[in-house]
């Protein structure tokens, strides 16, 4: 990719990150930083793609290690803060 | 085919910043996650006909796509099988695992680059190492943050010059990893097995000496690096869903960790750099008067006719689940026409926002529950402070003895209302092992015993009233 397109993403995606977030209230502090934990679990995704070029067993082992270790991060993720924020959710019907 | 590849990472993004975005608001914030898991899944099936994948050599095609169905049914489904069993108090270390779990992704695809000897452009190859780096040493940090609050690992290792060894050990490793960065291809596999072996070992060393009651800013801080590794992973295989998200968890992150260290009061480099509490705060001026014991029975007299009631909740009661039993005495409070408020600290429990989730799940509204800039003012008007298993957060030496090491930490003024209570396990100093000089004080009572067990006789005196 371009390296300046690449930099204007980083850039954007910075600024964005920020806005979002400068928004949430605190009582949604831990389920926000485990969301955005789950978000970063999109490093699923890196990691197929290089265990699926991977071509020697050495490879493949850290490749098979990426796969494992990113799916952990974003099942984990998304099923903590679902957890969460069914929580959150129930109380806000109990008024 | 690629079209929709590209289609699908670019709704993948939209998808995640949408989700967040719904996150700040408790109403929408559930389909935010939704949202957000649609997204991943999208992602990740389109990533099996990704051209790098299908066109993989022949000879391994057939092992790589089982490879990556076991790892993602194994991982996916332990990680979904404990994650649905953890207890809400446990919540912080599991967020620390996952957390390490994403930056230890993020670096072996840095490592699976970097030993096929990819042919790279010098940019990419920085980022390549530096998204190793960090996610490394994300990835073992979180790790040992994990295994502190699990209780795995009990001893705060600290030791003289420790900052010196660690200062060394990372000159070590961003030399070695600049040597891999800035030699094409010509690195040897021993340095680059030596860049990641010293990248783990910085993580651990670097996590080791910060005590637990800093851990809340370190996860935070750690899920900000995590996403940042990933971000540069992203643009490594030029995959811009993973750049985007890295990034904006990256700087979300940040935020987050600059507004945890600010609740402290304490830059972000003193949490980091500074032995934090080694003293147990022993110095510093004696307490003077004693701690005064108070029955159930009686506490519970004291806050039926009470006009106003704040309630200040801490790791302790977490610890003794004891949320359910004070939402209990609130709404017996309540009936008797006590005005009832939480007041919480930003810092209270092991992570922001941590006190507020596990009240959440006992039931408690929201309209009740203050912040520390909300309700400070407020204790002086209050008839009854009642602090269960806060310790730290209400400690007024914060205000008073500046050799304290938690001088200039804001805290809720529970020692400002008429009378406080303090429900408390045993006579012990707290967490970080200072002495609370509010536990001495004239208007402050103790109630010792277990959270739940205590919660619950103030419930029944309550009652019976």
């Amino acid at each position: 990719m371009e390296g300046f397109i690449a930099l204007y993403i980083f850039m954007l995606a910075a600024f964005t990150g920020y806005e979002v977030i400068s928004k949430v209230p605190v009582i949604l502090h831990t389920p926000l930083m485990s969301g955005s934990n789950f978000v970063h679990g999109i490093v699923v995704v890196g990691a197929m793609v290089a265990l699926g070029h991977a071509e020697t067993p050495l490879e493949q082992t850290i490749g098979f290690i990426a796969v494992l270790l990113a799916a952990g991060n974003a099942a984990g993720g998304y099923v903590v803060t679902e957890r969460m924020l069914e929580m959150f959710k129930s109380s806000k019907g109990d008024k | 085919m690629d079209f929709i590849i590209k289609a699908s990472y670019f709704a993948a993004a939209v998808l995640f910043i949408l989700g967040l975005k719904k996150m700040s608001s408790p109403k929408t914030a559930r389909n935010g996650i939704i949202w957000a898991g649609v997204g991943m899944v999208l992602a990740t099936l389109v990533t099996f006909v990704h051209p790098t994948l299908l066109h993989a050599p022949e000879d391994v095609i057939f092992t790589n796509y089982a490879l990556i169905i076991i790892a993602i049914a194994i991982a996916g489904g332990l990680a979904w099988y404990t994650g649905k069993k953890v207890a809400m108090t446990d919540m912080p270390q599991m967020i620390a695992l996952y957390n390490g779990m994403g930056g230890g992704a993020a670096a072996a695809i840095a490592a699976v680059e970097l030993v096929k000897f990819t042919e790279m452009t010098q940019t990419v190859q920085i980022l390549a190492v530096l998204g190793a780096l960090i996610g490394t040493v994300a990835f073992s940090g979180s790790l040992i943050a994990y295994a502190k609050l699990q209780g795995i690992l009990r001893k705060t290792v600290r030791f003289g010059g420790i900052q010196l060894v660690n200062g060394i050990l990372f000159g070590a490793t961003v030399i070695t990893g600049a040597i891999i960065a800035f030699s094409g291809v010509e690195y040897s596999p021993v340095v680059l097995g030596a860049f990641f072996v010293l990248a783990l070992v910085f993580g651990v060393m670097m996590t080791l000496p910060i005590g637990g009651a800093d851990m809340p800013v370190v996860i935070s801080l750690y899920n900000a690096l995590t996403g940042l590794a990933v971000g540069f992973e992203g643009f490594v295989l030029g995959n811009p869903a993973m750049m985007i998200a890295g990034i904006v968890v990256g700087s979300a992150g940040t935020l987050l960790t600059q507004l945890m260290a600010k609740a402290m009061n304490r830059p972000i480099t003193n949490v980091l750099f500074t032995q934090f509490g080694t003293s147990g705060g022993g110095e510093g001026e004696e307490v003077t008067g004693s701690m005064k014991e108070i029955e159930a029975s009686d506490a519970a007299v004291m806050m039926a006719y009470a006009e106003k009631v704040i309630i200040v909740p801490g790791y302790g009661m977490a610890v003794a689940q004891a949320q359910h039993k004070i939402w209990e005495l609130t709404q017996a409070l309540r009936n008797k026409g006590v005005d009832v408020k939480f007041a919480i600290h930003p810092v209270a429990g092991r992570m922001p926002g941590h006190m507020n989730v596990l009240l959440a799940e006992a039931g408690v509204p929201y309209d009740i529950i203050y912040d520390l800039d909300e309700i400070n003012d407020e204790f002086a008007t209050a008839d009854v402070a009642l602090v269960i298993g806060a310790n730290d957060v209400v400690n007024p030496v914060a205000r008073t003895n500046p050799d304290s090491p938690i001088y200039g930490m804001p805290i809720l003024n529970a020692d400002k209302a008429k009378n406080c209570i303090v429900i408390k396990r045993g006579k012990g100093a707290g967490f970080s092992g200072i002495e609370n000089h509010l536990f001495f004080a004239d208007n402050t009572r103790m109630l010792y015993g277990d959270g739940q067990k205590v919660a619950a006789d103030l419930v029944a005196h309550t009652k019976e009233l």
